[in-house]
Formats: structure tokens, sequence, C-alpha cells
């Protein structure tokens, strides 16, 4: 039976039948092999892997045994001895960024090279397409990170007898591959987005830098063998690579892979949009009555993921903190709280804010959330979650405190956050959603309103919501809290 | 086989393709001609399925090109304007990795790609450490490959699934006359064999003129003639100019009396000189033999009477410049 039958054939149950698996994973095959083959035949990505996949490790190696040499004279052989799994996470990274030529080759270099046509022109669906490039693109790093994983280990069993524990081998390797699956789930989709190679490989910088900050982050908690963290954030890079994939396959689009103009930038273009959607086009009146509250009503999903996530998630994350770590009593002396002065003096010791006063604090909100709508932008919203999560958790941790070493934690909750928060926290709740919306336009495809318009439109609405809601908002909170804050905790838990 | 009608392509505020409305028989070849960034192929990667229309509708092989995209490039071959080959396999690699593309069996895979090589003239060529002194072109590497050659793999790659219809854009560039020649007899043959429905892109007027039973001109994204190249011709060049060669030079009265001769017939003298004199006349049959008649009658020896041959080149020119 051809294709074209086979991909006729419907599963009439609710499994797919075997027919139907293959006219789906079959083509996905025919281009992953293809992919492979014209791989291997490139000398300049093989030899390259090659030299980091065997060269490297010796290098690692080597500088493990010198290292445990110098610091053995002074007994601190537990320091070189947590750096050994970092190097080993090392080893697998470096042939999986080199890999990464390949991941941004599979459309880029195919349109540079003018045989994507072709390709485009045969029965091949746009999602069978793209999943044949990206395993092509997956295999490559994930079996270069594994063989210089492999290398690493066997020279230091046989110079230094060291062999990692299962547990840390697991962590590493499945770190590895989830750095390797969101490193190339990435770079497909700048590929896909680009014009040229030259294009991809600039743009590739954006998935290298996070992901070497991270590698340092790893390295932080294998020194305090931290392993449950690490295992967190290998399940934050599955969702993370399960996201771009997401995003990948509905960016995808055949049309605009032959699109003469994707990386042109029209700046008048853009600036035409962000006008449109910043500046308010009827006066103030319909600022407030039509053009906000349309913002607000299309932004309804991000609002309530916000709010369940922020409450939820900062609750939780406050009351598992109360439980993990408990301040003594000590710590919760309000014998400092005896006038404004000495509230002041112990805001700015605490180092939150340079001076107790409306404006320090309103910049301070202010630059808060500017920075969660930039996170917003690189993380698809996530950052900006996490960042309002903080305060919660922190402000959820205190009060749990409090209760914990006999005060009134609602009688606290009511004089030092509420008058203030009431006001501050759906200025933050609507500065977040809108970030969020942000993060998520960039996962919709441009005839869903996505793309650099639908970005660049949601980055207009920001910047008129956050001047016409949330800065007034701020301001008033912050005025609330320094000038009235302060009053309420003398006559309620002062001395 | 392929039916077009108002179909328009829109990139933003550019309009590449606006309202066009074809019809291509099976068995027909049209040749769609136009200038550089004209939309023909444009209009080619639509009727692939490979771009969405704005507007309109097409439908080939049966299948609409925006619905129904995934069975639309089933039943097409199409010839990409660059070859767009895979330096780093061998011909029969690529040929073989479009072949399981399309779903053809391995046997017969194999058998066509033989049968199409043959019918190409990728022949084997002297390899003095091949077995046999012979190496098959087909398993070298792609990148060694000469354009002509590289133009004839992109063709067998084009007709391996045997499609119904043909979309073929500059099938003949970059190759020599030979293989050029070749590739039209290719093309005549494949609309008579199978009743294909072909489209054919070309800026090779001669090329177009002995291929195709119809050809449409297109400009800034619309039709702007469409016809057979005869009645192209006479619509766009006028009526057909006949020039009489005669045995002396410079006969006084002859441009007189050919005039006169033909006042009545709605023909008119364009053009004389030494020895020749040209008009141009809407019915051959009733002019031509009158001149004969009259020039013989009045003593005057003509050597040969025929018709002025009106190039495709001319045809095509007058239609884009009317058209700017």
């Amino acid at each position: 039976m051809n294709l074209e039958a086979q991909t006729k054939t419907a599963p009439t149950g609710f499994l797919p039948t075997w027919q139907h698996l293959r006219a789906m994973w079959f083509p996905v095959w025919v281009v992953l092999r293809r992919e492979i083959s014209d791989t291997l035949r490139d000398w300049r990505i093989v030899v390259p892997i090659i030299v980091l996949v065997i060269g490297f490790p010796f290098l690692a190696n080597f500088a493990a045994n010198r290292g445990l040499a110098f610091v053995n004279q002074y007994g601190a052989s537990l320091i070189v001895e947590r750096l050994l799994p970092f190097l080993m996470l090392v080893v697998g990274f470096f042939p999986s960024t080199f890999s990464l030529v390949i991941a941004l080759e599979t459309f880029a270099g195919e349109k540079e090279r003018r045989s994507l046509e072709s390709l485009l022109a045969t029965p091949l669906t746009d999602l069978q397409l793209y999943v044949g490039k990206l395993l092509s693109a997956t295999i490559p790093p994930v079996l270069a990170s594994y063989l210089g994983i492999a290398t690493y280990l066997l020279l230091m069993g046989l110079t230094l007898g060291w062999w990692p524990p299962l547990s840390l081998l697991l962590v590493s390797m499945t770190l590895s591959t989830v750095q390797s699956l969101v490193m190339v789930s990435g770079a497909v989709i700048v590929s896909s987005q680009s014009t040229s190679v030259r294009a991809a490989n600039l743009l590739a910088s954006f998935i290298i830098i996070p992901m070497a900050f991270l590698l340092q982050v790893e390295a932080g908690l294998l020194l305090f063998a931290d392993y449950t963290a690490l295992w967190l954030i290998a399940l934050c890079l599955i969702v993370v690579n399960v996201l771009l994939i997401r995003l990948g396959i509905r960016v995808f689009n055949r049309e605009q892979l032959l699109g003469r103009d994707i990386d042109k930038l029209n700046l008048r273009h853009a600036l035409s949009v962000f006008w449109k959607a910043a500046w308010p086009r009827n006066g103030l009146k319909a600022l407030y009555t039509r053009e906000i509250p349309a913002i607000i009503r299309g932004m309804w999903p991000e609002l309530l993921i916000t709010v369940v996530v922020i409450l939820g998630g900062g609750l939780s994350v406050g009351i598992w903190g109360v439980r993990r770590f408990p301040l003594p009593v000590e710590a919760f002396s309000l014998a400092e709280v005896q006038n404004l002065e000495t509230i002041g003096s112990m805001v700015t010791q605490s180092g939150l804010l340079t001076s107790f006063s409306p404006w320090s604090i309103f910049l301070n909100n202010v630059r808060a959330l500017l920075v969660a709508g930039g996170a917003a932008l690189i993380s698809m919203g996530i950052l900006a979650l996490l960042l309002l999560m903080a305060p919660v958790a922190i402000i959820a941790y205190i009060v749990g405190q409090i209760g914990g070493v006999g005060f009134n934690p609602w009688l606290f909750l009511a004089v030092t956050v509420l008058p203030h928060g009431i006001v501050e926290l759906p200025a933050a709740i609507l500065a977040t959603a809108q970030a969020m919306r942000m993060g998520d336009v960039m996962l919709s495809p441009h005839e869903e309103g996505g793309g650099v318009d639908g970005i660049v439109r949601e980055v207009g609405h920001f910047v008129k919501l956050f001047v016409g809601v949330v800065l007034p908002l701020l301001l008033l909170a912050a005025w609330i809290e320094a000038r009235i804050t302060p009053h309420l905790l003398l006559n309620f838990l002062g001395r | 086989m392929i039916e077009i009608e108002g179909l328009t392509k829109a990139f933003d505020t550019l309009v590449a393709v606006d309202d066009i409305t074809l019809t291509v028989h099976p068995g027909e070849v049209l040749a769609l001609l136009g200038p550089n960034g004209a939309g023909k192929t444009t209009t080619v990667r639509m009727l692939a399925a490979i771009l969405k229309p704005t507007a309109g509708r097409a439908r080939v092989a049966g299948y609409d090109v925006a619905t129904q995209g995934d069975a639309v490039r089933r039943n097409v071959g199409m010839l990409t304007e660059a070859p767009g080959l895979y330096s780093r396999m061998s011909g029969r690699e690529y040929l073989d990795f479009f072949g399981q593309l399309r779903g053809i069996p391995t046997p017969e895979r194999q058998k066509r790609i033989n049968e199409l090589a043959e019918w190409f003239r990728i022949t084997p060529v002297a390899d003095q450490k091949a077995a046999g002194g012979y190496k098959d072109v087909l398993d070298r590497r792609l990148g060694e490959y000469s354009k002509g050659m590289a133009q004839k793999i992109a063709l067998i790659r084009t007709l391996l699934h045997d499609p119904p219809v043909l979309l073929l854009d500059e099938p003949t560039s970059a190759m020599d006359p030979a293989s050029a020649r070749l590739v039209r007899d290719t093309i005549a043959q494949l609309r008579n064999d199978a009743h294909r429905a072909i489209v054919l892109c070309t800026h090779n007027l001669p090329e177009a003129e002995a291929l195709a039973d119809r050809i449409a001109i297109i400009r800034q994204g619309r039709i702007v003639e469409q016809d057979t190249t005869p009645a192209l011709k006479a619509r766009l060049l006028g009526p057909p100019l006949m020039e009489i060669r005669l045995a002396q030079p410079s006969q006084n009265g002859v441009v007189a009396l050919i005039e006169r001769t033909i006042a009545n017939s709605g023909a008119r003298v364009q053009d004389a000189g030494d020895g020749w004199v040209r008009y141009s006349t809407p019915d051959p049959t009733v002019t031509n033999p009158a001149v004969l008649q009259a020039l013989t009658a009045s003593g005057v020896a003509v050597v040969t009477l025929s018709e002025v041959a009106q190039s495709l080149e001319a045809v095509y020119l007058r239609a884009v410049e009317e058209n700017v």
C-alpha cells in the first residue's frame, strides 16, 4: 500500500491503527534518516564533535587530577570531589552547544540552499516535517553529550577510581538530556523563523547564554550536593521543552518559511502598531471607560492564572517555608517599633529600600513590575508570575512566623499589609497578567494575533495599562505604606 | 484538471497575484509568461499548495489548494525555479529520498529512477577507479553535478511519482541545447501520453511557443492576455503579414498595382524595398491569389510569396507594454 492509500486510512477505533501510525511516522523517519546521514557526512560538524566528545573529557580529567592533587595537600579534597560531577555536566554540555549548529541549520540552511521548496512540495504535513527536523537535530547533541560523559566517567574511573553514585549519575544524565532538548527545541524555532543561517546563529546566543547561567546554578547546587533542587531544575526544563515544542509547532508556517521578509524589521510599522495600542485614542474618558476595560477583558485568562498562581503558589511556598525554616522568637521582637523614625530605620537597615519614603517605595515597586514585564517576554510569562509570587510567599512566611511566636497574625496582616496591599496588589496583578499576556502572544501564530505585530501591540497595551492604572495605584499605595501604615503599626503593635 | 477562479495572494501590502482566473485541461500545456516579479512563481506555489491564497479558489486534480493541501501535493509534480539539491547526497539517494516521501514502494521506486535516468541520458561515465572502468553518475554526489545535470535530477524528482499535474518553473534553464531539446520532447510526450495538465513558467519564448497550447501573460500579478499563440498574434500584432519577392529589383508601378488589387479586401501595403513588397491581409486565401494573378498578368516575375513569421516575443512585448 502506498503512502497515499495509507494517509487516507483513518483510525476506526479509539487507538490508531498500525497503518495510520505508519502513515504518520514513516515520512518523519525518512526525513530524520536523511538529515542524520547528511550531518554525519559533513566533516565540519563531525570533527569538532569528535574532538569535544573525546578530547575535552581528557582535558577535564587532567584538570580534575591536578585539582585533586593540589587540594589534597591542604586536606580539602571535598571541594574537588564536589566539582567532579560539575565537570561531568560541563563535558556533556559543550558538545551539545556545538551541535546546535545542526538545529540552527534545519530550516534556515535549507532555505539558504534553496532546497526547502522542493521539500515543501511533497505530501509531508507541517507536523511531520517539523517533527522530523526536530528529531534529527536532537539526536546528535544528545548522543554527543552522552558520549562525552561516558568518556569522562571512564577516564575518571580508570585514573582516580571515581565512579559517581547512581543518584548523581541519573540526575546528571537527565539534566544533560533535558538541557540539550531545550537548546535544540529553541534552536529549531529560531531556524524556522530566520531567513538565513547567519541570522539564526546570532539569535542562538539567546539560547546559549541562559543555559550557561543555568549551568553555573547547577554547579552551585552540585557543590552543596542538593540533588532535589537539581531534579526540580530538570523538571522545569522538561516543562520549558514541552512549551518550546508546542510553540515551534504552532508558529511553524511553511508560507512564512518561503517569505522574503521575515527578518525585515519595519520600525515605522512597529512604531505605528505600538502607538495605536499605547496611546489613548479618544481622550481620557474613553481610556477609562472603553480602552482599559477592553484590555482587561481581553486578558481574563491571564488574570485568572495570575491570581490563582500567585495566591495559591505564594501561600503554599510561604507555609512550606514556615515549617521548613522556623525562626526563633527573638527575631520578632517589636522593641524597635517605638516611633516613626525607628520604623523607618528598621526598613532601611533591612536593605529593601534606601529610604522609607513614598517616592522610594513607589520607585522600587515600579522597577519590580517593569523587570517582571521584561522577564515575561523572554520566559513566555513564567518569570513574571514567579516574581510576583515571591513577595506573596514572603508575606505568607512572615505572617505564619508571627502566628507561631504568639502574635495575632491577622492583626499583623491587617495593620502592615492590608492598607496599602488592597491598592498595590490589584496593580501588581494587572501588570503581571498583562506581562504574562505579552509572553503568551509569543506562543501564538501570526494569524491568531501573534507574531511581531502581536508582541508590539501587547507591549503597547502594557504601557497603556501601566501608565493609566498601575502607576497611579502604586503611587497611592506607596503613600499609604509610608504615611499611614507606620501610624497603624505604632497604634496597634507598638510598645 | 486545474481550475483557478479569482485567485489572489497578498503579502502584507503587496498584492503578488491579483484575481487570476484560468483553466488548464488534461492534455494541455499552458505557458505562463511574464517579467521577473510578475507573480508566476507565487501562482505556481499556490497551485502546489505551498502558499495559501488570500482570496479566490483553485482546484488542482480535483482538490482544493486551500483546504486539501496534502492531497494536492500528492498529485502535483513541481519543478522549482532552482534545483535545490542536497549536495552531500548521491543522485540515487536523493531521488530515493523523494520517492520514499511520495510513498512509492521500493522495487517500483528503483525501477522508476533507473527508467527516468535512462530517459534523461544520465548514463555511466568513465571512471578508472570504478569496477568495469565506469561509474554510475547517479552514485556521484550531487555537489559534483553540472548545472544541467542538476536540472535533470530535479526533473526526475518531479516526475518520479507520475503526477497528473505538472508545474514546471524554467525546466530547461542551464541546459545545453541537446538536453533542452530532450526536455522539450519529454514535456510534449508527457502531455500526449497520459493527458497531464502542465503549467510551464518560462522566459524562453520559442520554447513556450513550441510547447504550449495556450499562453497566459501575467504582469504585476494580473493576467493581461490569455489565448492560443495564433489568436494572440492576430489580436496583438494585427493580420498576417505577407512578403512578395520579385525576380527583378525596382519595378516601377508594382506597389501601386498591389495596392489597387487589395484595396477592397481590407489588406494594405505595409512596406516595400528593392525587389520586395510587404502587405498585411485579414484573409490571405482571397488576397494572395488575387495579387499573384495581377502581377503575373502585368508581366512581373514573382520569386516567392510567403508569410512573414511573427514571433511570440513581439506578442509578449506588445502585451507587456500595452498594459504598463
